[in-house]
């Protein structure tokens, strides 16, 4: 459970590339370490058992998801959320902007997650394939979009204008392969 | 049906188009502000302890060990909100005056598992978990009813004693003369059962509640993600004792609600008492557990003994059936329901001969709550699975056949056999579209190709309606005596002190992006740029506008929403030039608005920018005539009503609904004969609600619908066992459509005017649950006539593979064709 009485730890960690020390209750989860002790608004809670992906956040350069470990558990590591995407200027970077042209979040409770995984996504693998990206977000559930304008978004994020092209060309390839 | 609204005098510079939406940036940098991203100084955390019985007798609740844990502030049981409280409004008592009693907490008995029977108050989260683990309560186990149609059977074990049995709501429809209909067509089909699964949208962010009960004022803030508060401060304002004006709702951003948020006005209500008696404000999160043991379902339904009067050549002359509704334990909201479908009782058919033996049952589940396509998508769902069953008994072709029964475009405004009346549209043209973009004669050559391969395709047509701005007047259907009908919403739109343009709603939106679009409306009005226009975020009963009716539900902002903010937006420009002809000394129809300044029409140099205006009527009032300085105020509130009438309650006729959109979809599915696996190869709609204020965002809400129906169709239900445990209480066992669930969907769009509105625009966003017609007649197209029928909305792999595997005899296939001509 969140906090409470019982035992402490003494951690020290990296987060969106400030040094952080705290006391952390050993039960606590880092989820609920990162919103009610840090104030952090990115990282939502959508589920007790590790599925919505809503708490998705970046540790040691792995998107996790933070309601499966333990607030002690970021003792030494770099921790980056939703809110480092957004520069200082406080400008939405390119895959939020991205987003916000594709019209890829309505309620937008699931898009903190969904930004860190698209953001570990595209690190790795710079033009990804609609199926690709699909498998990459299929940790994180969103109900709003039917998934179709966050594929979109990040497509346009990784591919530039060619991104809405390439959704439109899978579309047609789908349609070829099954009329094939 | 009154006249047609008056049409509007704005142009359409900025409506129309695909603005990115002014709620995104906040949202992308997550500086939304959530219930749970808020609090309120010296809150505690409740918790709810609950049921673990579907049903059983609550002999004692013990706090005390709870209460001696350190940092525990408070604790309530069911017996003191008894003590306190009055049992919650019901809709529809019997005539007798029996109804079902309920109060904010389980008083008694638990009659559904996670139904809340006592709260704690603790200093955090962590104390009131444990606190609650450490309140026990003694539970006498009671038979469970389960079956929403058994639960009617007059032995079956009764939930509510004050009610005398388990039927919350019962009566016939009857319309057209379906005794001659079924005398006079060629063929009757039979169909035995058809049965829509319990399941919901499950917004991502669960329900949350901040609430102080502020002990000097009496006044009790609410902070919450409910997304209709108005009818929740209706209904546990007398329960609870207090009047609505000690209520101030406030919500700001809310993580999807898809109708289901309407639900938490008991939490609401019970979690205030809690705030009273600790003296201190309260926060509770709701966990996905309790959500989905309790944060309430959609209706679950079945249809039996349907049988349909056909023609030969496949024009349906109706149907006559029975309908029971499982509302589980509680009514909240319901029994609603049991007249909502009626909004769309032929679907987009023309047939004419309609009778429904309905019945509403109490059994030991979740309470039903509307969920989006709410009551409308069970009854739509019936019918495309009649109207396919029917082209496939009669070895017709399910296109030819719908066309054949569709409302034709010059039939509009087509009044239905229950007195609704659609307003526009083309479903024809509709129909051709979505086949062309799912290529349907390549697709049939597919299915052609794959037989025998262990692949079989499927090819599904869903036609559905999304019935927007309900008139209230349906729920005296239910019970003559309510005082509710009609429809409506508020705006205010002002200028502020500089003359900065700002629209206050009524509306609490969940990603609806109504901040957006109330802004591209006032622009076009107003001259200026959208950008310009402030909407205030959220909604909050202190300075927000509202009526009755106010919230986000029921597919109706484009329609309620907009036309107020039209109304509210005009009465500002009117003003704004009242003043400016007044400066100018020039007549009223000399001046325009551009960019946000007065001017002479022709004579851009003459110019007063609204901040002048505002200066003039808020600070320097003396230099305007005295009787225009107390009359204007630049503070303007328009309340939208559509044009409705009651209905005749005796015949249940009447307009139900302003607006139609209509959705059709088409599905290409592949499945495994081994497995029974259904993959979805391509996915289209053809979606019309008229005039589309920002099409993205309709775009998006098209997607949305059609996402949460795939997953409906193919993935998602809530399903108990018969001790009355729920099985999918969490997203491990509740499987939440993913990315790889739901395919890329093709959407395209007619836009038909409705007549009905003003701007043509009608509401939408429920997508009418087309993706489960689309998914069952798509099974069904693939395991082919003769074979058992597609029976259930949800169709995971086992459900199909027996389908495909079926060999029993042929009046066990679920339906029969009975020919008059064959003596029957
Ligand atoms: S909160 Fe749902 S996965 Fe972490
Ligand atoms: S935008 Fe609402 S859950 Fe994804």
């Amino acid at each position: 459970m969140a906090s409470g009485p019982g035992p402490t730890q003494d951690i020290e960690f990296t987060l969106n590339g400030k040094p952080v020390s705290r006391t952390a209750s050993s039960r606590m989860l880092l989820i609920h370490f990162l919103r009610d002790e840090l104030g952090l608004r990115g990282p939502k809670i959508g589920c007790d058992t590790g599925h919505c992906g809503a708490c998705t956040v970046s540790y040691n350069g792995k998107t996790i998801k933070s309601c499966m470990a333990l607030a002690v558990q970021a003792d030494g590591a770099e921790i980056d959320t939703v809110e480092s995407l957004a520069g200082e200027s406080g400008d939405l970077d390119e895959l939020q902007e991205s987003f916000r042209e594709n019209h890829g979040l309505q309620c937008g409770y699931c898009t903190s997650g969904v930004l860190m995984s698209a953001k570990f996504l595209l690190e790795r693998n710079e033009k990804p394939t609609a199926e690709e990206i699909r498998e990459a977000i299929h940790g994180n559930l969103c109900r709003c979009t039917g998934y179709v304008n966050i594929v979109k978004a990040i497509s346009g994020a990784a591919h530039g204008d060619e991104g809405l092209a390439l959704v439109e060309r899978l579309n047609r390839e789908h349609a070829k392969e099954v009329s094939a | 049906m009154t006249a047609p609204a008056k049409e509007q005098t704005t142009t359409t510079t900025w409506t129309g188009q695909s603005l990115p939406r002014k709620e995104d940036e906040r949202l992308l940098k997550a500086q939304g502000s959530f219930v749970d991203d808020e609090g309120m100084y010296r809150q505690g955390y409740a918790q709810f302890v609950r049921s673990p019985y579907a049903h059983a007798k609550i002999l004692s609740v013990d706090v005390s060990k709870a209460e001696a844990l350190p940092g525990v502030i408070a604790t309530l049981t069911g017996d003191e909100v008894k003590a306190m409280t009055e049992p919650l409004f019901q809709f529809a008592p019997k005539e007798d005056g029996s109804q079902v009693n309920e109060y904010l907490l389980g008083v008694d008995i638990a009659r559904y598992q996670g139904e809340g029977v006592a709260l704690v108050l603790a200093e955090t989260r962590g104390i009131a978990a444990d606190a609650a683990d450490l309140v026990e309560v003694e539970y006498e186990p009671l038979p469970v009813v389960t079956d929403g149609v058994a639960a009617a059977e007059p032995d079956a074990y009764v939930l509510h004693d004050s009610l005398g049995d388990n039927i919350a709501w019962k009566g016939l429809f009857d319309w057209g003369d379906i005794d001659w209909a079924l005398e006079n067509a060629d063929h009757i089909l039979k169909i035995d059962k058809l049965h829509f699964h319990r399941y919901s949208s499950t917004p991502i962010e669960c329900n949350a509640v901040i609430v102080n009960w502020d002990p000097g004022t009496d006044m009790i803030r609410v902070v919450s993600n409910n997304q209709f508060p108005m009818f929740g401060a209706l209904v546990i304002g007398p329960s609870m004792g207090v009047g609505t004006d000690q209520f101030d709702f406030v919500s700001q951003d809310i993580g999807g609600g898809f109708g289901i948020k309407i639900n938490s006005y008991t939490s609401i209500g019970v979690l205030a008492l809690l705030s009273r008696k600790a003296g201190r404000p309260v926060k509770w999160i709701e966990t996905r557990t309790e959500h989905h043991q309790s944060g309430g379902h959609g209706n679950e339904r079945t249809f039996l003994d349907i049988e349909v009067p056909v023609m030969a050549d496949g024009t349906m002359l109706g149907f006559k059936m029975r309908a029971f509704d499982d509302a589980g334990a509680y009514l909240h909201y319901e029994p609603l329901g049991a007249v909502i479908w009626s909004q769309v009782v032929p679907g987009p058919y023309k047939f004419k001969h309609v009778q429904v033996d309905y019945t509403e049952t109490l059994t030991n589940k979740c309470p039903a709550v509307p969920n989006r396509g709410y009551s409308r998508m069970q009854h739509l769902w019936f019918v495309e699975r009649v109207i396919d069953l029917v082209a496939q008994e009669l070895e017709l072709d399910p296109v030819e056949v719908r066309k054949l029964n569709y409302v034709q475009p010059e039939d509009y405004p087509y009044t239905t056999p229950n007195g609704c009346v659609y307003d526009s549209g083309d479903l024809p043209q509709a129909l051709d579209m979505v086949l062309e973009m799912i290529d349907y004669e390549g697709a049939k050559k597919l299915k052609a190709d794959r037989e025998g391969s262990g692949k079989r395709i499927g090819i599904g047509i869903g036609t559905t309606l999304d019935s927007g701005t309900n008139n209230f007047g349906q729920s005296r259907i239910l019970n003559p005596e309510l005082p509710f009908s009609g429809n409506g919403e508020a705006c205010t739109a002002l200028l502020d002190l500089y003359g900065e343009v700002m629209l206050k709603l009524g509306t609490n939106p969940q990603g609806q992006g109504h901040e957006t679009t109330a802004s591209q409306v006032a622009a076009d009005i107003l001259g200026m740029s959208p950008e310009t226009i402030r909407v205030w975020t959220g909604f909050d009963k202190s300075h927000s506008t509202y009526i009755g009716f106010s919230g986000t539900y029921a597919s109706q902002f484009a329609v309620t929403g907009i036309n107020a903010v039209i109304g509210a937006v005009e009465k500002l420009k009117a003003e704004i030039i009242e003043v400016a002809a007044y400066a100018f000394e020039v007549e009223q129809d000399q001046v325009e608005l551009v960019n946000g300044d007065a001017r002479i029409i022709g004579n851009p140099e003459a110019a007063i920018p609204f901040i002048g205006i505002a200066n003039m009527v808020f600070a320097n009032n003396a230099t305007l005539p005295h009787e225009m300085a107390e009359r204007v105020s630049l503070t303007c509130r328009h309340v939208y009503v559509p044009p409705f009438e009651l209905p005749d309650v005796e015949k249940k006729y009447g307009n139900l609904t302003l607006t139609y959109s209509t959705q059709t979809h088409a599905a290409v599915v592949e499945v495994d004969e081994e497995t029974g696996k259904v993959e979805i190869l391509d996915y289209a709609v053809v979606d019309d609600c008229g005039k589309r204020i920002n099409p993205m965002v309709v775009e998006g809400q098209v997607h949305g619908a059609t996402g949460l129906g795939i997953g409906a169709a193919l993935k998602e239900t809530f399903e108990y066992d018969e001790d009355g445990q729920l099985l999918n209480s969490n997203f491990l066992f509740y499987h939440a459509a993913t990315a790889m669930d739901v395919p890329n969907i093709k959407t395209s769009h007619i836009e038909s005017p409705s007549p009905f509105t003003g701007t043509g625009a009608k509401g939408m966003g429920e997508g009418g649950g087309a993706p489960l017609h689309t998914i069952s007649a798509a099974i069904q197209n693939a395991i082919g006539p003769g074979k058992a029928i597609v029976s259930d909305s949800h169709n995971p792999p086992e459900r199909v593979w027996r389908m495909l595997n079926w060999d029993g005899p042929a009046e066990e296939r679920g339906v029969t064709v009975v020919s008059n001509g064959d003596g029957a």
